[in-house]
């Protein structure tokens, strides 16, 4: 994923000097939904240049200006020890390459705990920096009987305070009158009536925090009532692990029986759209370019936006409504077993959509080794690319013979089968990174668990706008690419003018040489084209197919299934089966494995002891299966 | 683990549901040590246990208006005072 690439934006006549607005504030403290209020769609996805963290930046009009805002990391203070207070730092002290210094800071805490939350305001505030403190979940303060004299706490802090809920938008008129003022250079700082503490020491910090709150005559509301009655049933000891049970299985039903006919519909919409355009175009070289390299290669890809975003609709109903820390504290005593951790669950369950989004929500991993070992099993997850895949194989060569009553039959045991056998392979792994390059010695978990909330459909609906935008991107880029290339690759060289057989095409080469090494696991050159290819993106090996079988003579009347039958025996389809299941053939995993371990080695490790583990389990597996 | 502490001093694993302890002292490496004080386990502040996760690992417990998850492990190595006034 190359978010980092994105172009520039491009200057506007009138925005000489574009004005910087950091948003700065603790985890749990509503941050990205007074981001998403204020900005709305007009906010992108980046990363700082050098670092792995991501950050959000959106645009928002005030007045006849255009502000950029940048939301920055959550964090408990500016003390830059992990890398997201790094980054924060870094920012605030404008020497971040790439983001002008923040000329305000809008400084946001949650008010139900603002004796913790206000700590961060201690080292914000010393920057000398115009800032706006916004005391957030105002609705949540009253309604549980607390209080806060907002005038009172801005003459402690000589900053401006604002009484918000980002969650109803109550109060939110005051951060756009801040911002108005910071756009026509109005906003200041004043000297703050009390002392700021010494930044270094916490307690000093968290006791000044408790003055400031005293003097402004802060009454901390009662317990959350409706959270601890919730966490009576979902952590209770026995209905808890059934809910999370319940949960988990119920989120895999949706995504594979509700996304199918959104699924099948984009295919027929795809199909249709092709045979359209096949009509509309003149027959040429170019029509079959963008016809069987184009349009079969990127749509076969396209089809499984419905999938993903289901389960991306899921992931963010379960985070914003808060159970997600729940089920990550309820999955931490499994996890420990294979030396991960509860915060491993979340990219885990992730990676059975696509391994490319588990693999960025590691961030939440403090722990360095914990985060590379979740990392690298991440990729064993069955994700939807190897669904295409499987259901060609098995629809192929197993019969579906009925095993236990109508319900299950021998498909469906084969599917359950490679979820299961991918599942082995993650935990396996991750019980021998654990125990030896990456062994960790104490692993301190520690995950606060927020109080339970409606999620807002704005929340998730900018979220599923945000990664819809990342997986089509990556369908209009990589995959693109590999359809196009390996449509040259099927048409050359050209003989008096003329594209040969497929066998004595660069691609028929390819799969020629490579043949020997992968007969003994009972492969033909053919299935060795659609290898390379899918090295790539997984489920490209369906379209490589296609091509391979569609270019032989009368293959064309011969459904894929019927051709792949007659070209495989069930050794080297179980082969098949196991090989997809292990092997990492997947460019944009490689590349954000890179990217968010800052370096080409563990993707290379990655690679390498996948390839091999799957290499050598087809070569078992076919040598079991053709001898039985 | 230095025995300086009062002899009522016991790990915060060892605090039963229903009962406080006040926070003694905390034997862990300086970041987690930081850590934790960021998420509010401040040395003299309140700690009451509340949920178990299932299997008894992993225990939330209140402290500074916060509910945090932690380990056996590193809970045992929280040392607090029984707070007669506040537990029942």
């Amino acid at each position: 994923m190359s978010d980092c690439c994105a172009p520039p934006a491009a200057p506007t006549v009138r925005a000489a000097r574009e004005i910087t607005i950091a948003l700065v504030g603790p985890p749990n403290s509503g941050k990205s939904t007074l981001f998403n209020r204020l900005t709305g769609l007009r906010q992108k996805v980046a990363n700082f240049p050098g670092v792995t963290v991501e950050h959000h930046t959106g645009r928002v009009r005030v007045g006849d200006a255009d502000l950029l805002l940048v939301d920055l990391p959550g964090i408990y203070s500016l003390a830059p020890r992990s890398e997201d207070e790094q980054v924060t730092h870094d920012v605030l002290a404008g020497s971040m390459a790439g983001v002008h210094k923040p000329e305000a800071i809008l400084l946001i805490m949650d008010c139900t705990n603002l004796g913790r939350h206000l700590v961060l305001a201690a080292p914000i505030l010393s920057l000398g920096i115009p800032t706006l403190v916004i005391l957030n979940m105002v609705d949540d303060l009253r309604r549980r009987d607390g209080e806060i004299d907002p005038l009172a706490l801005a003459a402690q802090l000589g900053a401006p305070v604002a009484l918000i809920s980002a969650y109803t938008g109550e109060g939110v008129e005051q951060v756009s009158a801040f911002l108005e003022k910071v756009a026509a250079g109005k906003a200041a700082r004043k000297a703050p009536v009390v002392q700021l503490p010494v930044l270094n020491d916490i307690p000093k910090c968290r006791a000044w925090a408790a003055q400031v709150g005293h003097h402004a005559d802060y009454r901390p509301p009662a317990p959350p009532l409706w959270t601890r009655r919730l966490d009576g049933v979902f952590l209770h000891p026995v209905i808890g692990p059934l809910v999370f049970v319940a949960v988990v299985l119920g989120v895999f039903q949706t995504i594979f029986s509700g996304a199918r006919p959104l699924m099948d519909g984009l295919q027929r919409l795809v199909t249709l759209s092709g045979n359209w355009l096949a009509t509309v175009l003149p027959d040429s070289p170019l029509r079959s370019l963008l016809l069987e390299g184009v349009w079969s290669g990127v749509g076969s890809v396209v089809v499984f936006l419905p999938q993903i975003l289901l389960l991306f609709l899921f992931i963010g109903v379960l985070e914003d409504s808060g159970y997600l820390a729940r089920a990550a504290l309820i999955a931490d005593r499994t996890m420990s077993k294979f030396g991960l951790q509860g915060k491993s669950f979340i990219p885990l369950l992730s990676a059975y959509a696509c391994a490319v989004p588990a693999i960025m929500a590691t961030r939440t991993i403090e722990n360095k080794r914990d985060r590379i070992a979740t990392i690298l099993i991440a990729p064993f997850m069955t994700c939807s690319a190897r669904l295409p895949v499987y259901t060609l194989i098995i629809a192929a060569f197993i019969p579906n013979k009925p095993l236990l009553g109508p319900l299950l039959g021998g498909q469906a045991v084969a599917m359950l089968g490679l979820y299961v056998v991918g599942f082995l392979a993650a935990l396996a792994t991750a019980r021998v990174l654990k125990s030896t390059i990456l062994r960790s010695g104490h692993t301190p978990f520690m995950l606060e668990m927020p109080a339970y909330r409606w999620p807002t459909f704005k929340s998730i609906g900018l979220r599923l706008i945000d990664r819809s935008k990342i997986f089509l991107r990556r369908a209009g880029t990589v995959i693109l690419t590999v359809a196009v290339v390996l449509w040259v690759l099927a048409h050359l060289p050209l003989t008096n003018g003329k594209a040969p057989a497929i066998a004595d095409s660069l691609a028929g080469t390819v799969g020629r040489t490579i043949e020997p090494l992968i007969r003994p696991l009972g492969f033909n050159w053919k299935i060795g084209v659609g290898l390379v290819s899918s090295l790539a993106a997984r489920e490209v090996i369906i379209g490589t197919l296609g091509t391979i079988y569609g270019m032989e003579g009368d293959a064309h009347s011969v459904s894929l299934q019927t051709a792949l039958h007659g070209d495989l025996t069930t050794g080297g389809a179980c082969a098949l089966l196991i090989f997809f299941a292990f092997a990492m053939q997947c460019m944009s995993t490689m590349a954000v494995v890179r990217r968010e371990t800052g370096g080409w080695k563990w993707p290379a490790v990655q690679f390498t002891y996948m390839s091999t583990l799957a290499y050598v389990c087809a070569f078992l597996v076919n040598q079991t299966v053709s001898r039985l | 683990m230095q025995l300086s502490f009062n002899s009522d001093a016991l790990r915060l694993v060892e605090l039963r549901d229903g009962e406080t302890g006040v926070l003694e002292k905390m034997d862990l490496p300086e970041d987690v040590t930081r850590r934790l004080m960021e998420l509010g386990f401040l040395p003299g502040h309140t700690v009451t246990p509340a949920h178990t996760a299932p299997g008894g690992d992993a225990r939330v417990f209140r402290v500074d208006g916060s509910e945090i998850a932690l380990r056996r492990d590193t809970a045992s190595r929280l040392w607090v005072r029984l707070d007669p006034a506040q537990s029942n």
